[in-house]
Formats: C-alpha cells, sequence, structure tokens
C-alpha cells in the first residue's frame, strides 16, 4: 500500500466521519502529552503507576459488576436502574455478616451495632480489626453472603415487580427500576443509617512495594484480593457460558427470544438464572469493592451505577466480555484522566466517554456479539 | 373530550372543556389547600403558622406541576426520555446567579464570590436561555439515539453539570475584571431577592411593606410579618408562572407544531414519510422544554438564599417523574394534577405529618434502627419502631415514593389523575382502550396483558 494510497484513505476518513476523526486526533494528541509528561517528569512513573492500579481495581469491579447490568439488559431487554442498589444491599448484606463474625458474636462490641454495620459510629471496622489477612474466615464469609443475599434480592425483585409485567416495554421496565431503586436505597438508608463507614483496618493491610522507575507502587493483599476473585470469577462465567447447555441458553434468548423459546428453551428459567448470576456477580463485586474501597454508605451503588453503565454501554450490550472490557476502560479513564483535569472532573471524565461512546458506536466495541 | 387533540377543530367545545379543565385544577388544589388548613386547624395551628404551611405547600405545588409540564412536553408528548431535568434546572439558576449577584470588582474576601451584577429580569432571561441553549447542544448529538440510551445520557449530563459546579477550579475567576465563579462545593449566596425587586420594579415596595405590617397586626402574626407575606405572595407569583405555563404548553400541544410532535411519539418513521423533519421538531420541542424547566429551576431556587452542587442530584429528576406519571403522561391537566398531588402527599405530606405526631405526642427519640427493633422482637414493643420510623420519616417518604412508582407502573400506567382520551406515550403503558387503532405505538410490545387499569375515570 502506497503513501498516497494511506494518505487518501485518511482524508477520506476525514471527510466522511469528521467527528470520529477528529476523537482520533484528540486520542492521539492525549497520548503524546501523557508520554511527554511522562518523559519530562511532569507526571511520575510511580505516580503513573498507581493510577494504573487505581483504574484497574475499579476497572475490574466494573466489569465485574456490570456483568449482570449486561445479561438483564440483553435478556430481559431494559435497563436497570436498581442493579446499583442490588450493589449497596450486597454490600452491607456481607459486611453485617464478616462484622458479626469479626467481632465474635457480640464479644467485642454489642451485637446490634454489629449487625447495622456500625451504625452511628458505634463500633469501627478498625477496631474490629477487619481484613483479608486478619479476620479472613469473616471475610469469606462475608463475600459469600454478600453474592446470596443479592440473588435472594433479586430473585424476590424479580418476583414481585418484574415479572408481572415482563411483556411490557423496556421503558416501562425501566421506570419501574427507578422505583425499586429508590426503595431499596432508602430502606437500606433507613437501617443502616445515613453515616459513612470506614469498614476495614486499613492500616493492618499487609503491601509490597514494587519498584517503579522514579519510587515505589504499592500494592496490598485487598487489592490481590479483589483482582484475584475478579479474575476467578470472570473465568468461571466464562466457561458457564461457552461450557454448559444453560450458557448456550442463555446466548440464544439473549439472540432471539421467540426464536429461543420456540426452540423449547425453558425461558423464564433462563431469566431466573440470568438474575441469579448477574446479583450474585454485583453482590461479590460490590463486597470486594468495599473491602478494597474501605468504606461502606448508602449511595455507594447508586454513584457507581453510572459508571457501570458506562462500561456495559462501551462494551457494547449483551456482550460479558465487553462488559469487562468496557470496565477496565472506563475504570482507567477515571484514574488516568486526572493527568489532564482536576481529580473532582475524574467522573466527569467517564460520563463524556460513555457519551461519546453512544455517539459515534452505539453498538459498543464488541458489537453484535451477544454475550459470547 | 380530550383537552389535546378534539377540541382544536370546534372552539366551542374547546372552552367548554377549559372551563371543565380549570374546574377541576382549581378545585383540586383548593382541596388540598383546605385540607392541610384543616388539619392546622385541628392542631390548634397559629395563624403564622397556617400561613407559612399555606405558602409552602403552595411553592411546592406550583415548581413540581411546572416542571411536569415541561416534561411532559418532553415525554409525553414527543417520547423524549430526558431523566436529566435537575442538570436544566441546575443550569438555569446558576446562570441567573453568576448574572445577577452583585458585581465585585476587587478582589473579594475569602469566601464570597461576586457576580456580574446585571438587572435580574435581565438574569432570569439569561438563565433561561442558557438551559435552552444547553439543551440544543445535548439534543443535537443525543436524538439519534434510542430511548434508553437517551435517557443514560441524559441522567450522564445532569451528573457532569453538578460535577463541574462542584468542581473547585471553578470556584472563582476572573472575566472582563468581574470576580465571578460557581461557588464549588460551597455553592452561592443569591444576594437577590425574586418577590423585592419585582415590587420594586412596580412601584410598590413601599405600600406592600406597609400592608404586611397593618395586615400582620390585624391577624396577630406578631413581629416581623413580612416573611410570612413574601412567602404568601412568592406562591401566588408561582402560581402565576404555572398558568402562563399551562397556557403556553396547551398551545403548543393544540398547534400544528403539537400534532407532529404526537404524531412522532406515536411512529416517528411513519411520521418522517409524511416529510415531516422530524429531527428538527424533536430538538425544538426539547428546547423549549429545557427552557422552560430553566425556568422552573429558577423559580425553584431564588428564594432560597443560597444555592450549593448538592441540591441538584438525580432525585429531583425522579420527583418530577413520580408527578409526571401521577398525573399520567401525555396530558397537561394530568402534569398539574401530579405536580400538586405529589407535592401535597408524596412531598410535604409525610413532613407535615411527621411535625404533627411529634408535636402532639411526646414520643422519645430512639437514634438507631437497633434501638428501635429489639423492643419490637423482645417484647413485641412497636412504640420505639414507630418513633424511628415517624423520626426518620425523610427517608421511608422516599421508600413510599418508589414503592408508588412501582405500584403505578403496575396498575395504573396511564396516570392516576387527567383524561388522557389519546394512546399518548410512546411507550405502550397500558392495555389502552383503544390500543386497536391505527396509531400503534412503535415500540415493540403493547402490554397489553398484564395491566386490566385502563378505564381512566376519576
Amino acid at each position: 500500500m502506497g503513501v498516497s494510497d494511506r494518505y487518501d484513505r485518511g482524508r477520506r476518513l476525514f471527510l466522511e466521519d469528521p467527528v470520529r476523526a477528529v476523537l482520533v486526533v484528540i486520542a492521539v494528541v492525549l497520548v503524546l502529552d501523557l508520554v511527554r509528561q511522562l518523559a519530562v517528569g511532569q507526571t511520575q512513573i510511580s505516580e503513573f503507576g498507581v493510577m494504573l492500579k487505581d483504574g484497574l481495581m475499579r476497572g475490574l469491579f466494573f466489569g465485574l459488576a456490570g456483568i449482570g447490568l449486561s445479561m438483564t439488559y440483553s435478556i430481559l431487554n431494559f435497563a436497570n436502574f436498581s442493579h446499583g442498589d442490588f450493589i449497596t444491599s450486597g454490600s452491607f448484606a456481607g459486611m453485617v455478616v464478616t462484622y458479626v463474625i469479626a467481632g465474635g458474636f457480640g464479644a467485642e462490641a454489642d451485637i446490634g451495632s454489629l449487625a447495622l454495620v456500625g451504625a452511628d459510629g458505634s463500633v469501627y471496622g478498625a477496631q474490629l480489626g477487619i481484613g483479608v489477612a486478619t479476620t479472613p474466615l469473616a471475610v469469606v464469609a462475608g463475600a459469600v453472603v454478600a453474592g446470596v443475599a443479592t440473588v435472594l434480592l433479586a430473585l424476590f425483585i424479580d418476583r414481585l415487580v418484574y415479572r408481572p409485567i415482563r411483556d411490557r416495554s423496556g421503558i416501562a421496565l425501566l421506570i419501574t427500576s427507578i422505583g425499586v431503586a429508590f426503595a431499596l436505597r432508602y430502606l437500606i438508608q433507613f437501617v443502616f443509617g445515613p453515616s459513612r463507614r470506614g469498614v476495614t483496618d486499613s492500616g493492618a493491610v499487609p503491601s509490597i512495594g514494587i519498584p517503579a522507575v522514579d519510587g515505589v507502587v504499592s500494592v496490598n493483599l485487598h487489592e490481590v484480593s479483589l483482582l484475584v476473585v475478579s479474575v476467578l470469577l470472570m473465568l468461571g462465567l466464562h466457561l458457564l457460558l461457552q461450557r454448559t447447555r444453560l450458557g448456550k441458553a442463555m446466548r440464544a434468548m439473549a439472540d432471539n427470544e421467540d426464536l429461543a423459546r420456540i426452540t423449547g428453551i425453558p425461558t423464564e428459567r433462563v431469566v431466573r438464572f440470568t438474575w441469579i448470576i448477574g446479583a450474585s456477580l454485583a453482590g461479590v463485586a460490590g463486597y470486594m469493592f468495599v473491602l478494597w474501597n474501605g468504606t461502606l454508605h448508602w449511595f455507594q451503588g447508586w454513584i457507581l451505577l453510572l459508571p457501570i453503565f458506562a462500561a456495559v454501554i462501551l462494551g457494547g450490550i449483551g456482550s460479558v466480555y465487553g462488559a469487562i472490557v468496557g470496565g477496565l476502560v472506563i475504570g482507567l479513564t477515571m484514574s488516568v484522566s486526572i493527568v489532564w483535569i482536576p481529580s473532582g472532573l475524574a467522573r466527569a471524565a467517564a460520563f463524556l466517554l460513555m457519551i461519546v461512546v453512544l455517539l459515534v458506536r452505539p453498538e459498543g466495541i464488541f458489537a453484535g456479539r451477544s454475550t459470547a | 373530550m380530550s383537552d389535546d387533540e378534539g377540541g382544536a377543530s370546534e372552539p366551542a367545545g374547546l372552552a367548554a372543556v377549559w372551563d371543565n379543565d380549570a374546574t377541576k385544577l382549581v378545585a383540586l388544589v383548593g382541596g388540598i389547600l383546605a385540607l392541610y388548613v384543616g388539619a392546622g386547624t385541628l392542631l390548634d395551628y397559629g395563624v403564622r403558622q397556617q400561613l407559612n404551611s399555606i405558602g409552602l405547600l403552595v411553592f411546592y405545588i406550583a415548581v413540581f406541576a411546572m416542571l411536569a409540564l415541561a416534561l411532559n412536553l418532553h415525554w409525553g408528548y414527543t417520547g423524549l426520555f430526558n431523566i436529566g431535568v435537575i442538570g436544566f434546572m441546575a443550569i438555569g439558576i446558576y446562570v441567573t446567579a453568576v448574572l445577577s449577584k452583585s458585581a465585585t470588582v476587587t478582589e473579594p474576601a475569602a469566601g464570597s464570590i461576586g457576580g456580574f451584577g446585571l438587572p435580574l429580569w435581565l438574569g432570569i432571561i439569561g438563565g433561561v436561555v442558557a438551559a435552552a441553549v444547553f439543551g440544543v447542544l445535548v439534543a443535537l448529538p443525543a436524538l439519534r439515539l434510542r430511548a434508553d440510551y437517551f435517557a443514560i445520557v441524559t441522567v450522564g449530563i445532569s451528573e457532569i453539570v453538578r460535577f463541574t459546579l462542584l468542581e473547585s477550579s471553578f470556584q472563582q475567576m476572573q472575566l472582563f475584571g468581574y470576580f465571578v465563579g460557581l461557588g464549588g462545593g460551597s455553592g452561592l449566596i443569591l444576594d437577590f431577592d425574586i418577590t423585592d425587586s419585582l415590587l420594586d420594579a412596580v412601584g410598590v415596595a413601599e405600600p406592600y411593606a406597609g400592608l404586611t405590617e397593618s395586615l400582620g397586626a390585624t391577624l396577630g402574626l406578631g413581629g416581623n410579618p413580612k416573611p410570612v407575606f413574601d412567602s404568601l405572595y412568592y406562591g401566588v407569583l408561582l402560581l402565576v408562572f404555572l398558568v402562563l405555563f399551562y397556557l403556553l404548553l396547551r398551545r403548543v400541544g393544540n398547534s400544528p407544531f403539537g400534532r407532529v410532535l404526537k404524531a412522532i411519539r406515536e411512529d416517528e418513521e411513519a411520521t418522517k414519510s409524511l416529510g415531516k423533519d422530524t429531527n428538527r421538531f424533536k430538538i425544538k420541542s426539547f428546547t423549549i422544554g429545557c427552557a422552560l424547566m430553566g425556568l422552573a429551576g429558577i423559580l425553584f431556587y431564588a428564594e432560597q438564599g443560597a444555592i450549593t452542587p448538592n441540591a441538584f442530584r438525580p432525585r429531583i429528576t425522579f420527583f418530577v417523574w413520580i408527578a409526571l406519571i401521577i398525573g399520567g403522561a401525555g396530558s397537561n391537566t394530568g402534569s398539574v394534577m401530579g405536580g400538586a398531588v405529589f407535592a401535597a402527599f408524596l412531598f410535604r405530606g409525610p413532613l407535615f405529618l411527621k411535625n404533627v405526631i411529634q408535636e402532639s405526642f411526646d414520643i422519645g427519640a430512639v437514634s438507631t434502627f437497633g434501638q428501635a427493633v429489639s423492643p419490637l422482637i423482645s417484647g413485641l414493643n412497636p412504640v420505639p419502631m414507630l418513633a424511628y420510623a415517624i423520626d426518620n420519616l425523610a427517608q421511608l417518604q422516599l421508600v413510599i415514593m418508589g414503592l408508588t412508582l412501582i405500584y403505578l407502573m403496575h396498575n395504573r400506567p396511564e396516570g392516576l389523575l387527567g383524561h388522557r382520551q389519546e394512546p399518548a406515550a410512546c411507550i405502550p403503558l397500558t392495555g389502552l382502550s383503544r390500543s386497536d387503532t391505527a396509531t400503534a405505538p412503535a415500540t415493540e410490545t403493547d402490554g397489553g396483558v398484564a395491566s386490566k387499569g385502563g378505564d381512566g375515570d376519576e
């Protein structure tokens, strides 16, 4: 391919799709500027390493939590705005168990305070020494309960709220899910109180320093746990979707529900498994995120919901792998964007990226590959 | 019979319907006010307390009705699923604030931020125009999107607006020699007063002050009666704005322009095939709605004395949605009714109830859910639980709103009130009584099975 040929193609791209061309130019300029900043030392390499690590952690969470959203979006055909509050519910349920076990079932603090995750500052996570290294049993139990509780909650809500209006349009279901989100969120606030609490003994988390060129990037055990749990769950889901009949049925249903039903796929059962998988991943992801982040509050899920939506849309709705990739992109965008913009606008940058993707490539990166 | 469709060709019938709708609305608002006054009387409220409660109630009824009307133009008429209402409100009031706060040309003291010192009416126009322009900016690219994507984009944008307002980099800057800014997390103090400046403009500030004094003395309001009358007078002002909103949107809805909007809502492809440039219509409709939302935002916050970014969380958007769905999307009369019902019963009602209960009964405070629930389990003693619930009614209220929304979507998706006769919202909200007509819904399924509601009475 000659130079003039390539030049011609470039010019055609500019003429035919100026928006996309401008975006490409902006992306290239940003990357070059990043290289310059790193070379000049305006941004330290170790600093950048920390950003990448934080972005990776957030991204894994967004991806893991986004899988459920993506699946309900493609199989049940609606944008579930209550997904964020499923995440909050799971985190709280898991933390209740962690607190109760770490608090020795009432030995170290009032059992009521433990069961309310230290509402009103009655018990702090640091007091109980909560952490993967210090209280491994409590954490494992908490993660499991987070998943199970979220599944039960999702099935309960589906039975009560979504199933009766399953055949309505996506918009009607979307509006209903906003109602569910409200009810859940403020019920959580009603029970657990409005305070934002520290739930881990963040000082006692073992960490190692990885030397970067001009400093160290420290990685702690909670980050490693988030990484390990996310990767394991994603792998498990991959095997489930590719190797089992259920996975095949799910993919078929996401593709064409009527056809799936005609073929004899028990669609209602598939829907149930969709909720089970999506909700358990959301609950565990929420719990691991809280463990990593160290704080827990009642509107956590709502705040995280929009970036998760961004991840799912970026990856292409219905695509599980898209959700994972989209999550990583959104997570990295949020943490790396502070190289150029004030940190308060990091989330705005992620939303902007989502809007741009919707406008330029509404079908997402992994377009046309439903659930596979 | 319809307030939207049929009447246009029959002026006589239209007038009759208008009377009918107006009476309905006045009766509803009057009934709500009477209910509150009655409750206040039973509780031995003083005159001052009564007037305050009425002023507040009228204020919320008017703003939610206005917002619901504006949203109805987007959703009920054009089928644009906008869940970023609060973003446009925020832009309206912030631009007004920056334009009309008193000018500061010398470096101000820390924490105080100036504005451009323009007259308030100019600031309000500026705010409305800014909201409209922002609406165009959003609409131009986003209107191509599917309804659910459009929803996510609009809610994302409203959050971007909030983050921008929160950002400390824009807290203060120097522009054309003026020290202005968005105030960051601590917000802006509004050093103007709509009520006073309007009185000044008409030249009745002095008589008004005298009137409040004498009337206050007659009614026995005690010292400083002006704020009470201010709130009442502002409520009346908002009602005037509400009437203007209503008339404007009715006019829009019945115009050829409005009929195209409804056609777009029902079937955009078909409308396109009739030679209508649907995108232009959608952009226009979206812009008008955004301008009205900006104005409603200005009226909502201008009398609050100060604004902070965190007042502009998405939940206000959902309040407006609940109001619209209560009223029934697609009907202007229904929107106003929905706004009134929402404000009176879902928004103000629980708090009113809380005040009433806390003033009439001496129930001890219970600070955590645990202290509330343990007596209930161990001794079947529900009192602490009730006390806790009442103390935290502000949160329970939102739970109730969520449940109301779910209930409405299940049972009365066409709205509790209003009397929409046409198959409205582009979503097939219901088993419509006339879903067999040519105006089949644009989206794929008609949910006629699940819902038996649709008798549309009341």
